[in-house]
């Protein structure tokens, strides 16, 4: 990179404002912990934990009026990472808010949990705005670290320590493979920077090394998302961590490796994904939907599921660029509020130790806690995909995406997948509302922060199911831009803004 | 008055879940619930008064269009309108609906609220199937009949109600699922899912490869509605559903949700695919054909009062889509008619089936057997109501037989001649079991002390029995406004048929 500039200026900051806004709250929040009895910390660090998430909303709002490159061609701000930054941010507020209740009840002294949450996310956030593989490389070891620790939070249950360092072995290896690809495609293109590479793969001929290195990169990038062939621990880690935690572990992550991966394939045209992605989209679908069938366990039906959904995800990555680009942003959205919903309320139920986390413990729950059960039940019809809830639209835009791109046997695939994954969602919903309960267990009273956790996760659910144009309007400028990027990335002025207008 | 006219399908969709809106925010009182329940679906059925009253009859095409854009991405219009076709299924539900809130009155006393909150949810969703043009907006209201109806099913059902609200669910999930298939094939060559522009560009053939496609999209279409009808051999699911879901579930089931299906047929693969349509006709009469003979021979073992009209329901249906598609006329007249004629008697049925259930606690017609002596003025109601079923002239049932077997008959005699075998056998098994449920002695000493109808059941029965009778003798009230739809409808099969004359 040959830029005049050495010192970063101050618009570099600007455009990485909710990262830096996010380390300063975590680290207030490992200042303060020590200074603080058990009683106070848990309520004033998940205070500051949730002002972090919301400062970091408003510094997006900052860093979207100002689109353009930062550090030496390393971070773009554009519309595509304004999206993932505020959804991130948003998945982590609503996350927050249901921490409170969960550690409290599950006795776990809040400690470093809050600041882990904020320094994931600064992860998170840097993978989506990054363009620059090594700078990938690093944010996604942020939040793959802090999401170790954090599936290992409860510390007195051993099916927690086996998620955490199983999470931890088979991650590591997955982001060898990471690193190993991005070394590879150094080697074929001579360079890290997505641009120049999106550039070396449009003007020569591709060589071999490309292939391999795309093949490595979609290993790393394959194991985050939980996508077949590299989903193997998903079930086991899923079980084993604390329940707001899989809420939080499922979505942000995956929509923030969603991210790279969609500059990856769209903006760097990276070649030879086309069967690639095509086979493991196919077989995430099959292997979670049919594995999903036969649990009992909600968390590891709700963890098959989400390999499930990472199949459906993928499905668009196979189709045209700018119509893929959007219908994958749109379901990251729409999978996160729904998923982080329904995690809300199983770590509602989950009580003392997790032990009310099988099918069985639901049954009657209707009756017991009506509210609960309707909210419940929604969400779950939005991850089956039925009308009015955001998971329809999401399932239909990734169709439609594919459809036009003539994936006639993929859209196929994908269409009866969902047809069989109705089934276990629906049988959560049969448990809940025509077994009665075994026992006559109370459910316990919805704290303020699950009640507007909840709020959130449904209102945005809904919305995206009655009025998907504002969201999926943004997607598609956004798109637009991701995938027209300049030819000419080694002019340092900065990119063509997106019509950043807001960020919801 | 006529300034409603661009609002009235609006209002008449949605003031039903307003109303259910509304409902979750009144206390659980359950009286006030049921009245407040009652009030909303008889307004509903006031305003949709409207709807014939300024239908013009020489207007063609949809009345009281609506078309705005609901997503601009893809590209989605809350299109909706009324034809002779739809017009008449629209008033159907909101009639049914009212009679509905009256028999659930005391038969549900557990979660009240919940049940009128979902009663009214699927009578929005129901109504928008009929009124919906736009593919989109149609999918949109047919999956959202599908949750409501499973709950009521499943949790105010009796007997094995999860088996069959689970069953109900992923039959009539996984077939619309080809639809949706189908669907987005045509949005992704056409760019829009408007029914009317779908209807133009495949006529025009301006839709690139549709040829290669047609057979597949036919297919997609008439699966979900095949088993919505549903139609021989995807019947199963039918019976369970009925014969444990609630009495308003089972009304509104085969009043109106089975219709769901043939009005499908009649609009999108008649209208979307003639030259399907009539390449595939043969086999599906046979199977139309199958499903009224079988029907009605499995109705007549039936034990169960409850799976004989389940299983009349297989049969009269059979005879709706033999009439679709015998491509006549007549035929298409009279599925039509059918249609309407079966929502009221196998309605009211249902409703005579369930009210003696409240007194029983079971449907064997074992446990029945004289009942005609305790109570005089239920046997009378039912008999009616089982002689429109049947098909006895001047009542309902017959007008619209007759017309399809009309119809069968000039486009094959054989099709008619054993389509009208079906009309002895439905005078076979529900006057048999009417014989050993009412006639007779009484065979079981407790049912002599079973109270007659009361005032508020008669209430509920009264307007099928007139409905029943109307129709019956005056037909053409209805056939008028159906008439004129249904030859718009056919003018394609008229090309397509000079077509192969022409050759």
């Amino acid at each position: 990179m040959s830029t005049p500039q050495i010192i970063p200026v101050s618009s570099d900051y600007i455009r990485i404002l909710p990262e830096i806004v996010l380390s300063v709250f975590g680290m207030i929040i490992m200042l303060l912990d020590p200074l603080m009895d058990e009683e106070s910390s848990q309520k004033t660090l998940s205070l500051i934990g949730l002002g972090g998430a919301l400062a970091g909303l408003v510094a997006t709002w900052f860093m979207g009026q100002d689109p353009g490159m930062a550090f030496w061609n390393m971070v773009r701000v554009d519309g595509f990472s304004v999206f993932f930054h505020f959804l991130i941010l948003s998945i982590g507020a609503v996350v927050i808010l249901t921490s409170y209740e969960y550690m409290a009840v599950q006795r776990i002294r809040a400690g470093e949990y809050y600041g882990l949450i904020l320094f994931g996310m600064v992860g998170m956030c840097l993978m989506t705005s990054a363009v620059e593989l090594v700078l990938i490389f690093i944010a996604l070891e942020i939040s793959s670290i802090s999401t170790y620790i954090l599936a290992g939070f409860r510390r007195r249950s051993a099916t927690s320590s086996e998620s955490s360092l199983k999470y931890f072995l088979l991650g590591s290896f997955a982001t060898a493979f990471f690193l190993y690809g991005v070394a590879m495609m150094f080697g074929a293109t001579g360079s890290t920077n997505i641009d120049v590479i999106s550039a070396a793969l449009r003007s020569n001929s591709i060589p071999v090394l490309a292939y391999v290195a795309m093949a490595l990169m979609f290993v790393g990038l394959g194991f985050k998302i939980a996508a077949a062939p590299f989903h193997i621990w998903t079930p086991d880690v899923y079980e084993g961590a604390p329940a707001p935690i899989v809420g939080f572990m499922s979505t942000a992550p995956k929509a923030a490796t969603f991210a790279v991966l969609l500059r990856l394939v769209f903006e760097a045209n990276a070649p030879g994904r086309f069967w690639l992605i095509w086979v493991s989209a196919a077989l995430s679908m099959t292997i979670g939907n049919l594995a999903a069938l036969v649990q009992t366990n909600v968390k590891r039906l709700l963890a098959y599921s989400s390999i499930a959904h990472a199949g459906y995800m993928l499905v668009a990555f196979a189709a045209a660029p700018e119509l893929g680009t959007s219908a994958v942003m749109f379901y990251a959205a729409s999978y996160a509020a729904m998923n982080v919903g329904a995690f809300a309320v199983v770590s509602h139920l989950a009580g003392a130790g997790e032990r009310h986390v099988t099918l069985e413990d639901y049954a009657g729950l209707g009756r017991r806690s009506p509210s609960l059960a309707a909210v419940l039940t929604i969400f779950l019809i939005s991850l089956i995909g039925i009308p009015i809830t955001g998971g329809f639209f999401a399932k239909f835009y990734v169709f439609s995406a594919a459809l036009s791109a003539n994936l006639v046997g993929l859209t196929l695939i994908g269409v009866i997948n969902s047809a069989i994954g109705a089934y276990y969602y629906l049988k959560i919903i049969v448990v809940m509302y025509m077994r009665d309960a075994r026992e006559e267990m109370s459910v316990p009273p919805v704290s303020w922060g699950v009640a507007t956790a909840l709020m959130m996760s449904l209102a945005a659910t809904i919305y995206l199911g009655v009025l998907p144009q504002s969201v999926l309007g943004f997607a598609q400028r956004s798109a637009k831009v991701l995938v027209q990027q300049p030819d000419a990335p080694l002019t340092a002025g900065p990119a063509p803004a997106p019509a950043v207008h807001s960020t919801n | 008055m006529n300034n409603l006219d661009s609002s009235i399908l609006s209002l008449v969709t949605f003031i039903p879940a307003v109303g259910a809106l509304l409902l979750m925010l009144i206390p659980r009182r359950d009286r006030d619930i049921r009245i407040f329940a009652l009030i909303i679906s008889l307004l509903t059925f006031c305003l949709s008064l409207y709807l014939p009253a300024y239908f013009h009859r020489t207007q063609v095409g949809f009345h009281y269009e609506v078309n705005q854009q609901w997503v601009t991405s893809p590209n989605i219009h809350y299109h909706v309108g009324l034809d002779g076709i739809s017009l008449w299924l629209v008033l159907l539900t909101t009639f049914l609906t009212p009679l509905c809130v009256l028999i659930s009155w005391k038969s549900i006393h557990e979660r009240v609220k919940e049940f009128f909150i979902l009663l009214l949810v699927l009578e929005t969703a129901m109504i928008g199937v009929f009124l919906a043009l736009d593919l989109f907006l149609f999918y949109f209201f047919w999956e959202s009949t599908l949750i409501p109806m499973a709950l009521l099913i499943g949790v105010y059902g009796h007997g094995r109600k999860i088996y069959a609200a689970v069953k109900f669910f992923l039959f009539t999930m996984i077939a619309s699922v080809f639809m949706l298939a189908a669907l987005l094939w045509l949005y992704a060559k056409t760019g829009s899912f408007d029914f009317v522009t779908i209807q133009n560009a495949i006529h025009s053939g301006q839709v690139p490869g549709f040829a290669a496609a047609a057979p597949w999209l036919f297919l997609g279409f008439f699966v979900a509605f095949a088993v919505k009808v549903p139609l021989f051999p995807l019947h199963t699911w039918l019976p369970d559903a009925h014969v444990e879901a609630p009495t308003a579930g089972s009304v509104l089931l085969a009043g109106v949700m089975l219709k769901m299906g043939t009005y499908g047929m009649l609009r999108f693969n008649l209208g979307l695919f003639p030259e399907q349509s009539r390449a595939n006709a043969p086999w599906i009469m046979i199977l139309a054909l199958i499903g009224i003979i079988y029907g009605a021979l499995v109705a007549m073992v039936q034990p169960n009062m409850k799976k004989v009209i389940a299983y009349s329901s297989v049969s009269h249906l059979g005879f709706v889509v033999l009439g679709i598609f015998s491509f006549t006329q007549a035929g298409l007249d009279g599925a039509m008619f059918v249609m309407l004629a079966h929502g009221v008697a196998t309605g009211g049925l249902f409703m005579l089936a369930g009210i003696l259930y409240e007194r029983k606690h079971t449907y064997e017609i074992k446990d029945m057997g004289g009942l005609a002596t305790p109570m005089p003025t239920y046997a009378t109601f039912f008999l009616v109501v089982v002689l429109a079923s049947v098909g006895l002239p001047l009542l309902n049932g017959f007008v619209g037989e007759f017309l399809v077997l009309a119809g069968a008959f000039q486009d094959r005699p054989v099709y008619g001649i054993l389509g009208a075998t079906g009309v002895i056998w439905s005078a076979c098994y529900l006057l048999w079991m009417y014989q050993r449920v009412f006639y007779g002695k009484v065979t079981h000493p407790e049912n002599n002390s079973l109270p007659d109808l009361d005032a508020r059941e008669q209430l509920a029965l009264w307007p099928t029995v007139i409905a029943a009778g109307v129709m019956g003798v005056a037909p053409l009230l209805w056939l008028n406004i159906i008439d004129p739809a249904v030859a718009t409808a056919l003018v394609p099969f008229v090309q397509v048929a000079s077509k192969v004359v022409g050759q």
